[in-house]
């Protein structure tokens, strides 16, 4: 199977996968319950949404443990078990990959290092759990995802690094300001997560969440004018969500999104897939839309 | 306005919280909102103007600021602790009656919904800009919000949520806290929630930034 970054290398493209949380509470997940838990509680579920991905074209799936570090699993009284349901959400999404690829989700830990929240040591120790946590179970690579903030992506990295052999990969949400600009919530442009970050040794970067993915090309376009040379992932939403009948949709299609994919892939990226909001449906289509890019790349 | 007064409004406005803060580097060695809030009130100048000319006006700033992206949360967050240690020395004037508050703002991110940072900022504007706040905390249900207005007669509500699932509480608590006390303003923000939003759950006022929300709250006691 190999890395995913010797892949890129030879120039394919690659498929990732769809929205995880908000398919868990589709499943059922109340709100105020952490959906980690369903690793150890609901394995099945969790299979089952893995599965749905590979089945949809994914090359590569990621894990339910995106709230999986001690600082957010405290809040459930689950800290303890940060390793356990870890390496559980690794487990189950190596078990629907087959030869595919396993991502290790990491988000934040919600606390903020510049206010004293918690000491560098303390989320390096965190994420050190999280990493090795979801190495044990089977993820081969490790995406750090939805980062704001530099220094909590740079202290995740350098425990991913120093403690697992997986491959790194790091993502950050930007938002477009009054002015156009792209930010992340603390500041972050794509250009600074760049310069910051890939000499700290992630092997890809990238944006994910946000508002869709029409501002996806304007991000991908920015990092890749600030090092031509990184393999560039986007997981976009499936735009922002709107309220209706007592439920919050999602308002890109499937269609919509895939329409936009070859804007994404010829600004730069690499590996395409969604965030909140895009289900298998989304992927499909989105698998035929890297499909007939590759297609046209090699006319033979 | 004392030269005193402007020093503290640009300790709020740019994050400075003492002299030995390194915090802005272009005001290293200089003295804080610490320093110069004591100072102040030795010299004799009202705590009710440390606030309004000090503390408030830096505050507008930083609101003003951050609504219009020149800056982000780091600086927002630095500014909250500059207020924080001048609000020190003002609490006694609070407790005593000297100070007059603009009203209260009961505040909570709702129940089922742990995100802290977008209420945490909302609450140091809206206490930076003279307003009494009473914190909820994070999963917060409805009878908790219900509670408190009851005990902080006339106070205003925020709703905060960061989660789209979480939402759909937001329009759970703002009917229960309709029925329990019908002239309650309920006021909600956060990443997932809109003015269409706002007005399909029957909330007065959604702002998208702080500062919409310190703007509207004070036009309504102006």
């Amino acid at each position: 199977m190999g890395k995913i970054t010797n892949q890129l290398k030879k120039g394919r493209i690659l498929l990732s996968d769809g929205a995880w949380g908000t398919f868990l509470h589709e499943k059922g997940l109340q709100p105020g319950e952490c959906p980690e838990s369903w690793n150890l509680t609901r394995p099945n579920e969790v299979l089952g949404i893995a599965r749905s991905y590979i089945d949809a074209g994914a090359d590569m799936i990621e894990t339910n443990s995106f709230g999986g570090s001690r600082f957010k699993l405290e809040k459930y009284g689950l800290a303890d078990k940060a390793f356990e349901i870890n390496k559980a959400a690794a487990a189950i999404s190596r078990q629907a990959a087959g030869d595919k690829f396993v991502l290790g989700s990491l988000g934040p830990t919600g606390k903020i290092l510049m206010m004293g929240d918690v000491t560098e040591e303390e989320l390096y120790e965190a994420f050190r759990e999280q990493c090795t946590g979801l190495e044990a179970g089977g993820a081969d690579a490790l995406m750090i995802e939805t980062m704001s903030d530099l220094d909590e992506a740079r202290l995740a990295i350098k425990a991913a690094k120093e403690n697992t052999h997986c491959e790194v990969f790091c993502t950050m949400t930007f938002e477009k300001t009054v002015d156009g600009k792209f930010r992340s919530m603390m500041g972050v442009s794509p250009t600074d997560m760049v310069n910051e970050l890939a000499p700290t040794g992630a092997e890809l970067l990238g944006p994910n969440c946000g508002n869709g993915m029409a501002n996806m090309i304007g991000i991908v376009k920015e990092i890749k004018q600030a090092d031509p040379e990184i393999p560039v992932l986007v997981h976009a939403n499936a735009g922002m969500p709107v309220y209706k009948d007592g439920n919050t949709i999602f308002p890109e299609t499937p269609e919509e999104m895939a329409r936009l994919v070859p804007d994404v892939l010829h600004a730069g990226a690499n590996i395409v897939g969604g965030c909140c909001g895009t289900t298998p449906e989304h992927i499909r289509k989105m698998r035929e839309a890297v499909d007939a890019e590759q297609k046209k790349n090699r006319p033979s | 306005m004392s030269e005193l007064l402007k020093q503290i409004a640009e300790c709020i406005e740019f994050g400075k919280i003492n002299k030995a803060a390194p915090f802005p580097p272009q005001m290293k060695g200089q003295e804080g909102a610490d320093e110069l809030t004591r100072k102040a009130l030795d010299e004799g100048i009202s705590a009710q103007d440390i606030l309004t000319y000090g503390m408030m006006a830096g505050m507008e700033k930083v609101g003003i600021k951050f609504r219009n992206n020149e800056i982000f949360v780091p600086q927002v967050l630095m500014s909250a602790k500059a207020m924080n240690t001048a609000m020190v020395h003002l609490k006694p004037y609070f407790l005593s009656g000297e100070v007059k508050q603009k009203g209260t703002f009961i505040i909570g991110t709702v129940e089922g919904d742990l995100h802290d940072i977008g209420k945490n900022l909302v609450s140091m504007m809206v206490e930076g800009n003279g307003w009494n706040l009473v914190d909820l905390g994070t999963d917060v249900k409805a009878e908790k919000f219900i509670a408190a207005l009851k005990e902080h007669r006339g106070a205003y509500v925020g709703l905060s949520a960061l989660l789209t699932t979480t939402m759909v509480n937001m329009e759970k608590i703002t009917n229960a806290i309709r029925e329990a006390v019908p002239d309650a303003k309920i006021t909600i923000g956060g990443a997932p929630v809109n003015d269409e939003f706002c007005k399909k759950i029957g909330a007065d006022k959604y702002s998208k930034d702080p500062q919409g929300l310190v703007e509207y709250l004070n036009a309504e006691v102006a």
